[in-house]
């Protein structure tokens, strides 16, 4: 290796996470050896304020012009060392990270051959390290500006949150109203207070909020561009209800003939109109057309909520409009749906209407719900007098029917459910099938107990096997794995723990902001201990239940962090960006358009160019590369077929150098 | 449209009614049914465990046979269908099993689960139609009130047997309105009779069959049906005072098509 | 005959391909079996005894023969353990030693009436004898 670099390797033990299967003496000793190196150390913890002094006194002693460490993956550390670097004057592109802890102390038991992997590790990274060359990052603005997708309690906190801090921001919601789930609750566990006493607020806070703009009825239709720079269409879904001049009297709702469609809100508890809102604490509060309802756009006839409407805001015409804004920050807070249970029919939730699930239940304990709040089971009207709970239905379930996690909020929703029926109907039964009680959380575990200790509710350790509907009755088997038996329970209403699952909205959204995603579809963190509301991708945010089951007092926390990180980037009046982007041999490209084919975020363009091919001159068609737009992943000169694509700082040339570097014996 | 038909010993002695029925009702509706030759016992259960070789290759023969003839294999006993539908996944998925068989047997040419599995129902579902059925039907059996039983061997296990949703199966009623009853539905009608156990110790077939017959009664049934000889055994010898009769339902689907009396 | 009890598990293990740990101890099994009453052990009970090794009781027991292979358990097993193949795999280490039938040919006509179905004959002996 023929360069006039002077390196300096740091071999970190992490403890004993690489220490204990990986030589580290043994590795600097050998890394002292390679052309270039001058100094080569190892350290307890490289990180630290004390690894990192070593490093800068290094750089300044020993005249260093570029270093590797050898330790963690360079997702965890690399900018903290880079930073390292740059204090003691080095430019943080010579900095080289060999992992030797995810790819290889972790994944090995042996010492010897931990060892030997982590030195051929290391003498890659010092052979690329030869080639690096100091990279200068470019600049680009910030759009002050943000957007939250989905408007539920989640979305509205994020909001209110980035707006407190002075900065615009929307909401985009899928549904006619902001509220979400959260609206549709009854009371809150373990409080007790009821969900529209402290949601209604925030959302009337958020409609009037100045920084804040709604668009309901409206979805994400396409995104583009990167962190701080964000180009979005919002496709705004016809209302049919022209929003400047609807006053919500609500006297088309009135007047509607059209009255047999199920409630949305009420989970088909209950009937609305063809023009509806979901609920009456609705925002924006302003009716919406469900054309596949309306007998004007069924049959062409009717039109009474037009004739009805004093202030004119019934519009047949109204067509869906696109709206394009720029964002500096997306913050992704889609939420969640219980699953579908038609495939758990041994519980006869389809077979019987007085199975139901625990947000049904929420409707029919609601006070504003079908039922006015008095619990009556929804066949025959009747006060059901004894209740069944059957807990985890399709959680924890690895079969193709249910989801392999934990749902988390429906051991304390159960309480809570089984808590307040005994409290308003104390000659009620209630029984709660449970596999185990999840209740970690503040004031939890107390709260659970108070249901079994104070409210009599009987907890039984087993599941439900089946449920057959009998006569007006429910006979429910299950096991009762503490008392040994198998027990027969003659119910009036079962009410079914559903699993949940994120919002399927989430999945083609992830796809847009290219976010990654786990296998069960909720959005994956940065990191899952230490960057828990940031996407993997910048400038993309987490809030609330579309990154994993949480309940409303996390979700609020959560949504609140979100927040914190958006505001920290729209702060920002420029971005440093990353210089390890593409660039294209102008010699070298023959302008045919793969590598523009291949880039997943438009970043490269074509000019036509004087070139000067060897004393030859002439025009040429040539790619070029958008360096504020291009975020360094490589397709292209994967693509390139005549090589002139070119990665900064991932060269061919220094790939090809760290694989002849673990090739050679 | 035409099957190679696996009768089944059941079929050939205690219930035969079953199988004339369902030849009669094949031949009205234009299904060409030929009968397998030389077929053998299904074994009535399936092998559960893997090391078990020779008590799959029965069924392994039949559905090779109808591999050579080139036509589904058509089954309406449950338990043939459920042991040939589950030895042809074997067949088709086990590479143990497949290789073992296949070694016994000494094919022309080795069997790896080829041939399609087709229950008298899903053929009248999937093959003829129940709209085109219910064309067919000349005696309409109006105003009766029938209950479907489905048991457990077409159902379970349902990622094998992909016969109908396990837990709510539709296909015996919408059968019952094809020929032009009116459906009656329990949900016990896909819990066990108490199966083989009858044998020897026959309370069980008469609590469990009594509990599924109260229900039926309950609500109204004037008939039960069912495709499972087994089933019809211990549904029929446990009915009590007000149980409704228990038919195999290729007798009122004949009923139905006229063709209840032989020519 | 002294067998060692991790043996014949593991035999019964290989036979049946179940594993038991995956079983989370929810008991839906038990509470969906139509053969519990006559059960002296329960479906999550040879689930959980298979798995420590707790055989014989499990072979001593009339419970083997109680099971209907109705497969309702492993149809609605949340976790895919498959409780009806594992009391098959006990019943079959049972009845695959030596004279350990628990039915012969001889005992068949006392218990037969003229309905039974052939297929009800079959199927006992399957189940009950080697």
């Amino acid at each position: 290796m023929s360069s006039l670099q002077k390196i300096g390797v740091f071999v970190c033990w992490c403890g004993s996470n690489i220490a204990a299967t990986v030589d580290v003496k043994a590795v600097a000793e050998a890394a002292s050896h390679e052309p270039g190196v001058v100094f080569a150390t190892d350290y307890q913890y490289m990180c630290s304020e004390g690894g990192q002094a070593r490093i800068r006194e290094a750089i300044r002693e020993y005249g260093l012009t570029g270093i590797v460490i050898c330790s963690c993956s360079p997702r965890m550390h690399e900018a903290t060392f880079r930073k390292t670097a740059q204090a003691a004057g080095l430019n943080p592109y010579m900095v080289e990270i060999a992992n030797i802890r995810e790819q290889c102390s972790w994944i090995h038991r042996d010492m010897a051959e931990g060892t030997e992997k982590a030195i051929i590790l290391a003498k890659a990274a010092i052979a690329k390290l030869h080639l690096n060359t100091p990279l200068k990052a470019g600049e680009s603005p910030v759009v002050k500006r943000a957007l939250v997708i989905g408007g539920g309690i989640a979305g509205i906190q994020t909001a209110l949150d980035i707006a407190d801090a002075g900065y615009e921001v929307d909401i985009v919601e899928k549904t006619p109203t902001i509220g979400g789930k959260m609206a549709q609750l009854d009371k809150t566990f373990p409080t007790l207070d009821c969900a529209a006493c402290i949601l209604t607020p925030k959302m009337v806070e958020a409609a009037q909020n100045e920084k804040i703009h709604l668009y309901t009825w409206s979805e994400v239709q396409s995104v583009k561009g990167f962190v701080g720079n964000f180009t979005v269409e919002i496709r705004k879904k016809a209302r049919y209800v022209d929003e400047t001049k609807c006053t919500g009297c609500g006297l088309c709702m009135e007047k509607c003939p059209s009255r047999k469609t199920k409630s949305e809100f009420n989970l088909g508890l209950s009937n609305r109109t063809a023009i509806y809102i979901p609920f009456a604490q609705a925002i924006p509060n302003v009716p919406v057309i469900d054309t596949e309802a309306c007998l004007k756009f069924k049959t062409g006839k009717c039109g009474i909520c037009q004739k009805n409407c004093a202030a004119g805001a019934i519009d047949y015409e109204q067509k869906d409009e696109i709206i394009t804004q720029q964002y500096g920050a997306i913050v992704a807070a889609t939420g969640f749906n219980p699953i579908s249970l038609e495939r758990y029919d041994e519980f006869a939730y389809s077979q019987s209407p007085d199975v139901i699930t625990s947000l049904e239940l929420e409707r029919l304990m609601n006070a504003a719900g079908p039922t006015k709040g008095v619990l009556l089971r929804p066949s025959d009207h009747e006060h059901p007098k004894t209740i069944v709970f059957v807990q985890c239905v399709g959680s924890r379930d690895t079969t193709d029917c249910g989801k392999p996690y934990c749902s988390k909020i429906c051991c304390m929703y159960t309480a809570k459910h089984a808590m307040m029926i005994r409290e308003k109907y104390p000659d009620t039964d209630v029984h709660v099938f449970y596999i185990d009680v999840r209740t970690p959380g503040k004031n939890f575990d107390e709260f659970y107990r108070r249901a079994v200790e104070q409210y009599g509710v009987d907890y039984i350790k087993g599941m439900v096997g089946k449920v057959v509907p009998h006569d007006g009755k429910l006979l429910v088997q299950g096991s009762d794995l503490i008392g040994g038996e198998q027990i027969k329970i003659d119910a009036d209403l079962v009410v079914l723990a559903a699993a949940i699952e994120p919002d399927k909205s989430a999945r083609p959204l992830a796809t847009m902001l290219t976010a990654s995603m786990d296998t069960n579809d909720f959005f994956t963190e940065a990191h899952p201990k230490l960057r828990p509301v940031e996407s993997p991708t910048a400038g993309v945010f987490l809030s609330g239940v579309c990154q994993g089951p949480k309940d409303i007092p996390e979700t609020v926390a959560q949504a609140g962090a979100a927040a914190a990180k958006v505001i920290g980037l729209l702060a920002k009046d420029k971005l440093v960006g990353n210089p390890c982007v593409a660039h294209s041999n102008e010699l070298m490209c023959n302008g045919c358009a793969t590598c523009e084919n291949v880039c997943p975020y438009g970043a490269i363009g074509y000019i036509d160019k004087e070139i000067n091919d060897h004393g030859r001159r002439e025009v040429r068609r040539i790619a070029l590369v958008n360096e504020a737009v291009c975020q360094g992943c490589g397709a292209c000169t994967v693509a390139c077929p005549s090589g002139a694509m070119d990665l900064k700082g991932f060269s061919n040339q220094q790939i090809m150098a760290e694989v002849d570097a673990i090739c050679k014996p | 449209m035409v099957y190679s038909y696996f009768p089944g010993c059941t079929l050939k002695t205690k219930a035969k009614d079953l199988d004339a029925y369902a030849r009669r009702s094949a031949e009205a509706l234009g299904v060409t049914l030929e009968e397998l030759p030389e077929w053998q016992c299904c074994g009535a259960v399936y092998p559960i465990a893997q090391d078990e070789i020779a008590t799959r290759l029965s069924s392994v023969r039949a559905l090779n046979s109808a591999k050579e003839l080139g036509h589904p294999l058509l089954t309406l006993c449950s338990a043939c269908h459920h042991v040939i539908k589950r030895v042809n996944e074997d067949m088709r998925a086990n590479e143990d099993i497949r290789g073992k068989a296949n070694r016994y047997l000494e094919l022309a040419e080795p069997y790896a689960g080829e041939t399609r599995v087709v229950h008298y129902l899903e053929m009248l579902r999937d093959g003829v139609g129940f709209a085109e059925l219910k064309k067919k039907v000349v005696n309409p059996l109006k105003g009766r009130k029938i209950a479907a039983y489905y048991g457990c061997l077409l159902l379970r296990p349902n990622d094998v047997m992909q016969f109908d949703n396990p837990e709510n199966p539709t296909i015996l009623e919408d059968f019952i309105r094809a020929i032009g009853a009116e459906p009656v539905v329990s949900a016990l009608r896909n819990e066990c009779c108490g199966a083989y156990v009858a044998l020897e110790d026959k309370s069980v077939p008469e609590k469990l069959a009594g509990r599924i017959l109260d229900s039926m009664r309950d609500l109204g049934a004037d008939s039960v049906i069912t495709a499972c000889p087994l089933c019809r055994y211990n549904l029929y010898t446990n009915r009590r005072e007000g149980h409704p009769p228990v038919y195999y339902f290729t007798e009122l689907l004949a009923e139905a098509l006229g063709v209840k009396e032989a020519n | 005959m002294a067998v060692n009890p991790m043996e014949l598990r593991d035999t019964v293990l290989r036979i049946t391909g179940v594993n038991p740990r995956k079983c989370m101890k929810c008991g839906k099994c038990s509470g969906t079996c139509p053969a519990y009453d006559q059960m002296e052990y329960h479906p999550h009970q040879f689930v959980a005894m298979v798995e420590k090794g707790d055989i014989e009781r499990l072979m001593a027991s009339p419970s083997v023969f109680m099971c209907l292979s109705c497969f309702a358990c492993v149809e609605r097993c949340p976790r895919g353990v498959e409780p009806a193949k594992l009391i098959e795999g006990i019943r079959l280490a049972m009845i695959r030693q030596k004279d350990a039938n628990h039915m012969t040919m001889n005992d068949v006509p006392a218990l037969l009436d003229s309905e039974m179905p052939q297929q009800a004959i079959t199927s006992a002996l399957r189940k009950y004898a080697k």
